[in-house]
């Protein structure tokens, strides 16, 4: 690929996209601070360090990086317990816990640990996620309707809102009434924002909307504005001169390690899920370098603590902003904490003047986006079990902490997969073996092909992402899962990720050998488990089949999901001589041309194997000689067994000659019926094995199941090949 | 250089199996035309006699140069003194199989008995009363002392099976390759060392066959891969994917109690057959 410096040429729309990232950046930051429990300033510090060395060491491109959501439950847990009450003090053991995490994340980097997000379910991770949304919902729905003192459980706090709703509507406090309205207000245009299709109005975010609309109202109210400054956000006079020192003082108590360990999992896993779900919005599509983005945002982590900041992580929603203003490269994110210095800076005092009910409506508002009922019933569609996963997580989480909750999940997880499997055994027996091939099939095609034996799930999911990771996504691959007796949702939808990351980068990914699998629901991410009776099929279509169909609607094929083994009479060909048919599938039939994927077995009793293979059948208009068509290499081994068939040389064509080898019986007629136009047909098309019987072709190509392109190309060989021989060939006498 | 397979020794229990490991041995030593030994650790019963005598009536005219042993003992140490004693070249164990059609096993007396021999062992698993031709071979083709042995030893094979295709494995090591894939970069820098490590393995491999006697290499197609994933186990899954007939393989290292437990290598073969094994000594 060529390299060209787009640095220069691209820097004002990195510097604008920054600009407009630093407005959603500003409130968010200062919202998050408040929600954890710390001085609202510790989130714009976390912004500013965070924007600015990750920018610099950090190894993705479009992501921007601050504080973010999945630690605010964590922080304000921390701030509460490590403090014991005294606020201030806490948040000074809390940055000290910052620090050690950020070490610790700057370790996983280090150990190249940036696969750990997928050591964990999917649907485990959105129950966490779910609690997460709850907990920062709870707490700040309160914040909002002017009740800044609310304290409890996550659980206690959800149930007392309908109470709190009751006492704002009654109450009679002049700063309380203010500061609730302007928290409804707030928490209506976050919620109409998007409905509103204006540019000039989209052009400053939402949140920064509720900034600007606070301090005008301010203006406009002032010199008696109505809400008590208590109710205002509080900013040091000196941010930059003054900084808190991390208080190191508790750091042997196992409630520290506690929440060490917890911040250090939940930074790492909310900053790999972004950066996946970044790169796939990446225009330019690039693959970010995980475990150097790992090592800069703990270095950052460590600076931040230092200075009073929290944990930097990267965040999907500032990062998805930036994409959409056409960030290119990674100083937009500097340019991000540049706005902000100089936000916090000019603006001080007036940033001064916002209530703290407005920017708790923005965090209600981000609550809700991550608890949302749709996800449930998302999750729902692709199983039943993947439901229980999400709700044991979610209430271990609500009713624990979130350590506990994620290990529920995962042991629910794993709990689900052995009773589906009904052994435990198998996944014992199994976890440890190096279950994943990887080699290039076809040099010329440069396709790789990937197959995978036992199980496949979120355990042992590294394994085959590993291998996956190391092919170019221009390429064409195929995964083989038909040595796979289980898969799990977790490695379905990743395998989905890749698909998509390979069609947009112009190569081809396809999953095979899930035809055979029961599968749990309709969804394409469900879990799927090799049958154990035969001949059962499952009536949720695999991806494979769903795409057959779509081929087959698009060429106005006939398709079936199965036939008949004994449709086909496929007996009567050489190739089946020593083999019997078991099953006929995925059938595409049009005018005398069909293409089915042929299970057969081979041998008999204990050598007995079966075979999987697509292949194509053509029913011509008249008889054709009995013949083999054989490339020198290939299918040729079973010829062996075709004692009466002899070599032919059709003289004159010494790249035919060179290229094929064919075999008949009666060579006289298969030599008139090989005439120029026949060979030179074969010699410009793709190599395909072909056999004749009376008036039909059988064709066949690899020794295992053809992925979806290869099927169309085989179904126009065919189509072409068939009308070839029945124009050209009708009026031969053999 | 090859060794030429002049007497096979084939280990016999009276399981459901024993007739078709009969045919197979016979087989072989036809194919090899090698004396075939049949050794049966156990006491000679005149019923056991006939059980045999029956069953090589039925597969073949010619019963010379078959020889039948029985003899008490400890199964490992019998068959080993024999091998030994008779300069056996190729023993020949039968794999039991489990009640998944799919997986074939080797009980624990097999296990000690590839270990244990100097000659080389064939692992059939395969076992039938009528032949199954063998059509396509894979053999090891590692960076190893031994390989050049294995590959000249499984065109000797191939020769006598009449097996037209030999594919020879290159296990590369991700370790080899040395640049770990973090992005775009790196990935391009890695594929370009793996075609780099390919091209040096396959002239590596030509280099091996070039000094193979060309009456073996004849008629043979010849095919090169390489694959990643991990060494010993992964060709075991190759020759399953490809459905190979026959996987020849260097002479294993000595295995102790933690390869049981942390396989590698052979262990991961031996414990799970993805096909006929040959290993060669």
């Amino acid at each position: 690929m060529q390299k060209t410096n787009t640095f220069i040429p691209d820097l004002p729309k990195n510097i604008f996209s920054g600009f407009v990232v630093s407005l959603i950046a500003l409130p968010l930051g200062l919202g998050l601070a408040l929600a954890s429990g710390v001085p609202p300033i510790a989130g714009i510090i976390t912004a500013i360090v965070g924007g600015t060395l990750v920018a610099i060491l950090g190894g993705s491109h479009v992501t921007i990086t601050g504080p973010g959501n999945g630690l605010v439950v964590v922080v304000l847990a921390s701030v509460m317990t490590l403090g014991a009450g005294d606020a201030y003090q806490g948040y000074l053991y809390t940055l000290a816990a910052v620090v050690l995490s950020g070490v610790l994340v700057m370790l996983f980097g280090f150990l190249r640990l940036g696969l750990l997000s997928d050591f964990f379910p999917a649907s485990a991770i959105q129950g966490m996620l779910a609690a997460i949304g709850l907990g920062i919902f709870a707490k700040q729905f309160h914040v909002m309707l002017g009740n800044d003192d609310a304290s409890g459980s996550i659980v206690e706090l959800l149930l007392a809102i309908p109470a709190a709703i009751l006492e704002y509507i009654q109450t009679n406090q002049e700063s309380a009434i203010w500061a609730g309205g302007i928290g409804i207000l707030s928490l209506m245009i976050m919620i109409f924002y998007p409905k509103i299709r204006n540019r000039l109005f989209q052009l400053v975010p939402a949140p920064m909307w509720i900034v600007v609309l606070c301090v005008g109202l301010f203006y406009y109210l002032s010199p008696d504005f109505p809400i008590d400054s208590s109710f205002l956000i509080s900013i040091p006079d000196q941010v930059f001169s003054k900084f808190p020192s991390p208080d190191f003082g508790l750091w042997n108590t196992p409630e520290f390690i506690n929440i060490v360990i917890t911040l250090t999992l939940i930074a790492s896993i909310e900053s790999l899920l972004s950066i996946k779900a970044v790169d796939k919005l990446d225009p330019l599509k690039r693959r970010s370098n995980v475990n150097r983005d790992l090592k800069a945002l703990g270095f950052a982590t460590v600076v931040s603590g230092f200075i009073g900041g929290l944990n930097v992580v990267t965040v999907i929603a500032r990062s998805s902003v930036n994409v959409n203003n056409n960030g290119s490269n990674r100083s937009a994110n500097l340019f991000h904490s540049s706005f902000l210095v100089i936000f916090i800076l000019l603006f001080a005092s007036q940033l001064k003047m916002v209530p703290l009910s407005a920017l708790a409506a923005i965090l209600v508002f981000t609550g809700y986006k991550l608890a949302n009922p749709v996800n449930m019933i998302k999750i729902f569609k692709v199983g039943k079990e993947q439901l229980a996963i999400f709700l044991t997580t979610l209430l271990v989480t609500l009713f624990t902490n979130l350590i506990t909750g994620i290990l529920a999940g995962i042991l629910m997880t794993f709990l689900i997969h052995v009773y589906l499997c009904r052994s435990l055994n198998f996944f014992l027996k199994n976890f440890l073996k190096p279950n994943v091939l990887m080699y290039k099939e076809d040099e010329e095609e440069n396709s790789y092909y990937v197959s995978v034996t036992d199980f496949c799930t979120f355990l042992n999911y590294f394994r085959l992402k590993k291998q996956l990771d190391q092919i170019p996504e221009n390429t064409k691959v195929i995964v083989d899962l038909s040595y796979c007796e289980f898969v799990d949702h977790t490695v379905m939808e990743n395998l989905n990720n890749y698909m998509d990351a390979f069609e947009r980068k112009g190569g081809n990914f396809e999953c095979m050998g899930l035809d055979a699998h029961g599968a749990k629901s309709a969804h394409p991410f469900a879990m799927r488990r090799l049958l154990p009776f035969k001949g059962k099929l499952s009536l949720n279509f695999t991806a494979r089949q769903r795409k057959i169909k779509a081929v087959a609607a698009e060429f106005e094929y006939m398709y079936r999901l199965a036939a008949p083994r004994s449709e086909f009479q496929l007996e009567q060909f050489p190739f089946f001589k020593t083999k019997s048919v078991t099953a006929l599938k995925n059938v595409l039939q049009y005018e005398g041309q069909s293409l089915f994927d042929a299970h057969f077995s081979e041998g008999a009793f204990i050598a007995k194997q079966e075979v999987k293979m697509t292949m194509m059948k053509l029913d011509l208009k008249s008889k054709v000689p009995s013949f083999v068509l054989n490339k020198d290499e290939g299918l040729l081994e079973y010829i062996y067994n075709l004692n009466d068939y002899n070599d032919i040389k059709i003289e004159g064509y010494p790249d035919f000659s060179d290229r094929f080898y064919l075999s008949g019986i009666d060579e006289k007629s298969i030599k008139s019926f090989f005439k120029d136009e026949l060979i030179r047909f074969f010699e410009s098309n793709l190599y395909y094995h072909i056999e004749s019987s009376e008036q039909e072709l059988l064709i066949l190509k690899r020794e295992r199941l053809a992925s979806v392109q290869e099927l169309k190309l085989f179904l126009d060989f065919g189509l072409r090949l068939k009308n070839l021989l029945d124009q050209d060939y009708a009026r031969v006498e053999i | 250089m090859h060794k030429t397979i002049n007497t096979i020794l084939t280990g016999l229990a009276f399981s459901p199996n024993l007739e078709a490991n009969v045919h197979e041995s016979l087989r072989l030593s036809r194919m090899f035309s090698s004396k075939l030994v049949l050794v049966h650790v156990g006491h000679e019963t005149s019923e056991k006699k006939q059980q045999i005598k029956e069953i090589l009536e039925k597969a073949s005219d010619d019963k010379q140069g078959v020889q039948i042993i029985f003899k008490p003992g400890n199964p490992v140490d019998v068959i080993v003194n024999y091998c030994n004693d008779l300069k056996v070249d190729l023993l020949v164990i039968g794999a039991q199989q489990r009640e998944n059609l799919f997986k074939h096993y080797l009980g624990s007396i097999a296990r000690k008995l590839t270990h244990k021999v100097n000659c080389s062992v064939l692992l059939l698993l395969k076992q039938s009363m009528e032949r199954d031709a063998c059509k396509h071979i894979v053999v090891n083709g590692l960076e190893d002392p031994k390989t050049p042995h294995a590959i000249n030893t499984a065109f000797y094979v191939s020769k006598h099976l009449g097996c037209p295709k030999i594919t020879i494995v290159e296990e590369i090591k991700n370790k080899a390759v040395d640049v770990k894939v973090n992005d775009d970069r790196t990935l391009r820098k890695a594929t370009l060392i793996k075609e780099r490590i390919k091209t040096r393995e396959n002239r590596r491999v030509n280099e091996l066959i070039n000094h193979i006697d060309r009456d073996f290499t004849q008629g043979i197609q010849v095919k090169n891969q390489s694959i990643f994933g991990k060494t010993g186990y992964s060709i075991g899954h190759y020759a399953k994917v490809v459905r190979a007939d026959l996987l020849v393989m260097n002479e294993p290292k000595r295995s102790n109690l933690i390869d049981r437990i942390f396989p590698h290598d052979m262990e991961y073969i031996l414990s799970e057959l993805p096909t006929n094994v040959l290993i060669v000594r």
